[in-house]
């Protein structure tokens, strides 16, 4: 009567009831830790990728004197930048979400575009006197859900003592940029050194040399663009920039230029510190040149943007709001500019910044008027980003002109 | 009578329960979850609001039709053989050079494993300055010894790179290869050598007809495990090159990646690691399968 073929079915319908039940439970079960809605909020949670040891700690010592203003602790975690995102995802998805999360600003439109997070005008915080670049950065849908505290942009870093031996100005436009980097190389040294790698990094070195020509990511395949990177090209080309930019990061362009490997380099001022160690190396900064003498050069925002995830506790949002305003206030603002060499956000600030440190007037300036990567693309800029810096490979490695280049740049754009 | 009997396959069962419950809550749910994944249009606001339309097999179609798709699948393959043949090679030779015995043998034989032991973020990041083309020590080294007026474009070059990152990722699989090789030799038993021997058989002769024979189920275990490991590989390609330069270097396992993490279509990616699993599963079929004929034969 008892047929043992069922036992095996019964077993495993067991397990998946079991399977079940903790997915269950790890899907719903998160999201109320730690305060509930009503009891009072003693501490919160705030998570960035601020991992590097004096910035984590530097963080840490801000979020706990602003926490300690509103009356809260603040747990505050470090995550490895690029698992920031992942990280966001899978905490959304089972509803951990800290209350406090920094997010990189053109990550923003992204997150916010979940529905995770939630639009900071709900806890009166005042968005005003912020530069447009970085609210646009933080905005979704006409709602701000990210404010920065301070913002950067990149710039000409060159070395003095290489430009005043080779007898070469500060390069303006993009005709005295070829020339001075074709001076400036020697053997064992390059004129001029960027980030061109295949990720988001080359995507962003590009951008000012793309826009202040009037290029633009909504369309790619333009002269306007080719012309950009065709500059890129005819600097590798003509040897004044090594062909292993192609595989440079940032830092690595910064390691060039520390080793006196390469006389001039776009960076950002989050270099400085750094640079400001290195004896016997003179160095100062300059915009980034532009195509035709007198043009201003638009560079794209860089900076990290604050934000209150949607946890399910109105009053923890609340406490976690207050932490947010208190790091954007002018008094934070200013100080984390000073720590980290970059630029308030608030416009009033900023120019108060200037007066006080007239070495980082040249990065107020362009910082003003920097461009959000995804204010014209929003949650499509990825793509866009990524048809960018496949492009510059195709036309520095010489696979494909720079017309052909972004041709393909515009379908990987668009979506194929 | 019959209640025993039934008592005792619960009991059977139970013991198989703790081993089931793992395999398909960290092995059976994660490619459920992924081959599901496949199916839908997941975007990052799926991870919030759990709406995932599905839209049958476009994501497939979609990576399949893609222009990059031929080029990105003739890489994986060159990567995967490329490895796994030198690898293997290489590694055996190692296997064969460690069963003699020779002062240090030991400790040389463990400094061997030093590329396994490392993480792959930090040798990965040594190569790429090692091969830097104006400043890395291989280029310096090569030109100080008259052997080239200028440098390889190691990682910079769109032919080279791949060579590059396979020729690491053999330096990687070397220790995997020889330790599991030489653990098989260190089984054949040493009577058999000397029975070959006194029938007249050269180094040659014994590594075809014995060596070789007995060492066949160990050296399909090492082809096996080396293709699943090498189809993968994913970290050395992205701390290495980053699948540049203009993509000489993506692989199924990058593409995936990017796809998900930096374009955030997390369907179109799935479906990629799906036909890795797929390569994958075919690679371990066929060898199994020639094995198991070998056996019988």
């Amino acid at each position: 009567m008892f047929s043992p073929v069922r036992l095996p079915a019964r077993r495993f319908a067991a397990v998946f009831g079991s399977v079940a039940l903790v997915l269950a439970a790890t899907g719903c079960g998160g999201g109320t830790g730690g305060g509930s809605a009503t009891g009072k909020v003693t501490s919160i949670t705030a998570l960035d990728y601020y991992t590097d040891a004096t910035e984590h700690s530097q963080w840490g010592t801000r979020l706990t004197a602003c926490g300690k203003s509103v009356g809260v602790k603040v747990e505050h975690t470090s995550v490895p930048g690029a698992s920031l995102i992942p990280k966001v995802l899978q905490r959304a998805s089972s509803r951990t979400l800290p209350d406090l999360l920094m997010l990189d600003n053109p990550d923003l439109q992204q997150i916010a575009g979940t529905g995770a997070l939630t639009p900071l005008d709900q806890y009166g915080i005042d968005s005003s006197g912020f530069a447009e670049g970085i609210l646009s950065a933080g905005t979704y849908k006409e709602k701000v859900y990210g404010l920065a505290p301070t913002v950067s942009t990149i710039a000409l870093f060159y070395n003095k003592d290489m430009l005043a031996e080779a007898g070469v100005a500060v390069p303006r436009t993009w005709d005295e940029l070829k020339a001075a980097a074709a001076k400036l190389t020697r053997p064992g040294r390059y004129g001029m050194a960027v980030d061109a790698n295949a990720t988001f990094e080359g995507t962003w070195q590009f951008l000012p040399f793309l826009w202040s020509n009037g290029g633009d990511e909504k369309q790619l395949d333009t002269p306007q663009a080719a012309q950009a990177l065709q500059l890129w090209v005819d600097l590798v080309k003509s040897g004044s920039m090594s062909k292993s930019v192609l595989n440079w990061t940032q830092a690595d362009v910064h390691d060039q230029f520390v080793a006196g490997k390469a006389a001039m380099m776009v960076n950002g001022p989050w270099r400085i510190p750094a640079l400001n160690q290195a004896k016997n190396l003179h160095w100062a900064v300059a915009p980034i040149p532009v195509p035709r003498a007198g043009q201003a050069p638009v560079t794209p925002l860089g900076g990290e943007v604050w934000t209150v995830p949607q946890t399910g506790s109105e009053a923890r949002q609340e406490k976690a709001a207050q932490v947010l305003a208190c790091l954007n206030d002018s008094k934070n603002m200013l100080a984390l500019a000073k720590q980290y060499f970059t630029v308030p956000s608030r416009t009033a600030v900023a120019s108060q910044y200037a007066e006080q440190l007239p070495s980082m007037a040249a990065f107020v300036r362009s910082a003003e008027g920097a461009r959000a990567r995804t204010r014209e693309l929003g949650v499509k800029w990825p793509k866009a980003a990524t048809g960018i810096y496949t492009a510059i490979q195709s036309a520095l490695t010489g696979e494909q002109t720079p017309e052909e280049a972004l041709k393909d740049a515009q379908l990987i754009a668009t979506g194929s | 009578m019959v209640r025993a009997r039934r008592w005792e396959s619960l009991a059977q069962g139970m013991f198989i329960v703790p081993a089931a419950a793992y395999l398909l809550l960290f092995f059976g749910y994660p490619i459920v979850k992924n081959i599901v994944m496949s199916f839908q249009q997941y975007t990052p606001a799926t991870f919030y609001t759990g709406a995932a339309p599905f839209v049958g097999v476009e994501n497939y179609s979609r990576i399949l039709s893609s222009d990059l798709f031929p080029k990105v699948l003739l890489t994986t393959v060159l990567f995967t053989a490329g490895s796994l043949f030198v690898q293997f090679v290489l590694g055996l030779a190692f296997a064969l050079f460690f069963q003699r015995r020779f002062p240090l043998a030991g400790v040389l034989r463990s400094l061997l494993l030093l590329p396994w032991l490392l993480p792959l973020v930090v040798s990965g990041t040594t190569w790429r300055w090692m091969l830097d083309t104006d400043s890395g020590v291989v280029n310096s080294t090569l030109r100080h010894l008259h052997l080239l007026p200028s440098g390889i474009p190691w990682l910079t070059g769109t032919s080279q790179a791949l060579v590059s990152v396979i020729l690491i990722n053999i330096w990687v699989g070397i220790p995997f290869n020889t330790t599991i090789l030489y653990g098989g030799l260190q089984d054949i038993p040493t009577h058999l050598y000397e029975a070959a021997k006194l029938d007249g058989a050269g180094p040659v002769k014994s590594f075809r007809h014995v060596t070789w024979p007995l060492l066949r189920p160990v050296v399909s275990v090492v082809v096996v495990l080396g293709a699943v490991y090498t189809v993968k590989v994913l970290d050395i390609i992205l701390v290495v090159t980053g699948g540049g330069p203009a993509d000489a270097t993506e692989t199924l396992a990058t593409q995936s990646y990017e796809l998900s993490f930096q374009q955030f279509e997390f369907g179109r990616g799935a479906a990629m690691s799906n036909l890795l699993i797929v390569i994958s599963l075919v690679f371990a079929l066929v060898y199994l399968r020639a094995n198991r004929r070998a056996k019988n034969a």
